[in-house]
């Protein structure tokens, strides 16, 4: 609240990663059958059962939009309207952001569009001590 | 093992409460189990209480009707708590342990709205990484049955269309009016496709249920009003690639269908009425297939002919479901027994089942689990 001056903006998911010059994504593979997790730390693998432990992966940053929906009334003080999407990762797992970009308009949305991932300041959110985060979106892969 | 048989039930009817508590609504159900079974709380030898969100509920239901020292066990399940309570006082009867179990579940919800709770983190992120809300989860749900076999949103909310109408014949839901299609798209849109008009309700209420064993119930010759449990199955997710990001409502269903009729021994095609949990109308559809009512891609047909309508091939919530007799969350899962054997006993009045033998009732607890219960007339 003071001069402080402003501390490096933060990753808004713990898959998140601003160790470099651009954001990147990690996620756990599971070293027996490959399956990704989201989360920093597990045990065991939830599909196989392997507690032969994960791999740091990197996927590429694009991917196919899996469902949707335009949300029109959320808790309350979320600004609205905006896209909730799914989206499968290529090479990675399925994840869910904001889809920006695009109409608020199911009859000009292309359900099973391609969609590229990137990464932008959290819509100015801030946590109690005022640091800044680091999120993911989804855009559209086509021009328009 | 003993075949295991409903011989009281009751639901009070489901509305807003704010000046009672869950332990009175839950003993106003329970009295009510035990007055059709014409038992009383002496005859009860073990319950099972469902309750999503307060503590030592079933403690609290028997300190109300009397506090007689049987064992008490609390469960929560999400939306399956009920359900999961109806199964634990079933396995109690069916291993032979105990003749007489009770389940009952309550929730009170007046003011807790409808969307669900934020989740908590050190910024929220609702709405900046898409949205955790109950509205968009399940029209998430709905959008992925839509891409791959194009029900519209019409379709959709054909489903309230349905199940609202059938809540106008039924004294114990809250919402009793005819929606129309024009009326039900045009409601204030939450999360598209799920409208204000198709969403479940929270509401106050409570059900309960007296279970007993064969032996039990010929003894007190009750079997001219019993209802015999078929089955009761209960499933988890299995490992899904997109779950729980995009929660699967689909693969806990199916297993509990298929554990169901595997247990009783039949096809759905043998039911005459079911229950399921369309805790919004986009769910409903999707659950027409994973209960295996129809073959895959033939849900917006079903809705669309009336099949699941009163009169139709196989009614699915005559009750007027989740959407109009409203959702508290742990009373759910027995209410719609409580449907089921109202039909079966042919007490359901104008809104009944004709000649009905054999129902199904489903719930879905998001986190996630599903539980089914056959009922068949005895």
């Amino acid at each position: 609240m003071t001069d402080t001056p402003a501390s490096p903006p933060l990753p808004a998911a713990s898959y998140i990663h601003l160790d470099g010059p651009e954001p990147r994504l990690s996620f756990l593979k599971c070293k027996s059958c490959g399956t990704m997790f989201l989360e920093p730390e597990r045990l065991a693998c939830a599909r196989c059962g392997s507690r032969e432990g994960f791999d740091a992966h990197e996927p590429k940053y694009e991917g196919t939009l899996h469902s949707y929906s335009i949300v029109h009334r959320s808790f309350p003080g979320t600004a609205v309207p905006f896209i909730s999407a799914v989206v499968d990762i290529d090479d990675g797992p399925s994840l869910k952001g904001n889809l920006r970009g695009v109409p608020f308009d199911a009859d000009r949305i292309d359900g099973a569009m391609r969609v590229r991932i990137v990464f932008d300041d959290a819509l100015g959110r801030r946590d109690a001590d005022g640091n800044a985060y680091i999120s993911h979106f989804f855009e559209p892969l086509a021009a328009d | 093992m003993s075949d295991v048989y409903i011989t009281g039930i009751e639901m009070i009817a489901f509305g807003r409460y704010p000046h009672r508590t869950p332990a009175s609504l839950g003993a106003e159900a329970v009295l009510g189990a035990l007055d059709d079974a014409g038992i009383t709380v002496h005859d009860v030898q073990t319950a099972y209480c469902g309750c999503v969100f307060q503590t030592m509920v079933g403690q609290k239901i028997f300190q109300q009707i009397g506090q007689t020292g049987i064992p008490i066990a609390n469960v929560s399940n999400a939306c399956a708590t009920g359900a999961t309570a109806v199964r634990e006082a079933w396995m109690a009867v069916r291993t032979g342990d105990y003749d007489i179990a009770l389940a009952v579940g309550v929730e009170q919800m007046t003011g807790m709205g409808m969307l669900g709770a934020a989740r908590q983190a050190s910024i929220p992120i609702e709405g900046l990484m898409g949205s955790t809300s109950m509205p968009a989860t399940f029209a998430e749900a709905g959008r992925e049955y839509a891409a791959k076999y194009g029900t519209s949103f019409a379709q959709f909310a054909k489903v309230s269309v349905k199940n609202h109408h059938h809540a106008t014949m039924n004294p114990k839901a809250v919402l009793r009016k005819e929606t129309p299609l024009e009326m039900v798209m045009e409601a204030e849109m939450i999360a598209y496709p799920n409208t204000k008009l198709m969403c479940s309700i929270n509401v106050d209420g409570a059900a309960a249920v007296v279970l007993m064993s064969e032996k039990k119930v010929r003894e007190l010759g009750l079997m001219d009003r019993a209802i015999r449990i078929r089955a009761s199955a209960l499933a988890s997710d299995p490992w899904q690639q997109r779950n729980p990001q995009m929660p699967d409502i689909n693969s806990a269903t199916q297993i509990a269908a298929q554990r169901a009729y595997e247990m009783a021994g039949i096809e759905a095609k043998d039911l005459d009425l079911v229950e399921l949990h369309d805790c919004f109308a986009t769910a409903e559809l999707l659950h027409y297939e994973n209960l295996q009512l129809c073959g895959a891609g033939e849900a917006n047909d079903m809705i669309d002919s009336g099949a699941t309508a009163l009169g139709g091939r196989i009614p699915v919530n005559v009750s007027g479901g989740l959407l109009s007799k409203g959702h508290p969350i742990g009373a759910t899962g027995v209410a719609n027994l409580y449907e089921l054997s109202l039909h079966l006993r042919g007490q359901a009045g104008e809104r009944q089942v004709e000649g009905a033998r054999m129902g199904l009732a489903h719930v879905v607890g998001l986190g996630t689990c599903s539980a089914v219960h056959i009922l068949e007339k005895a």
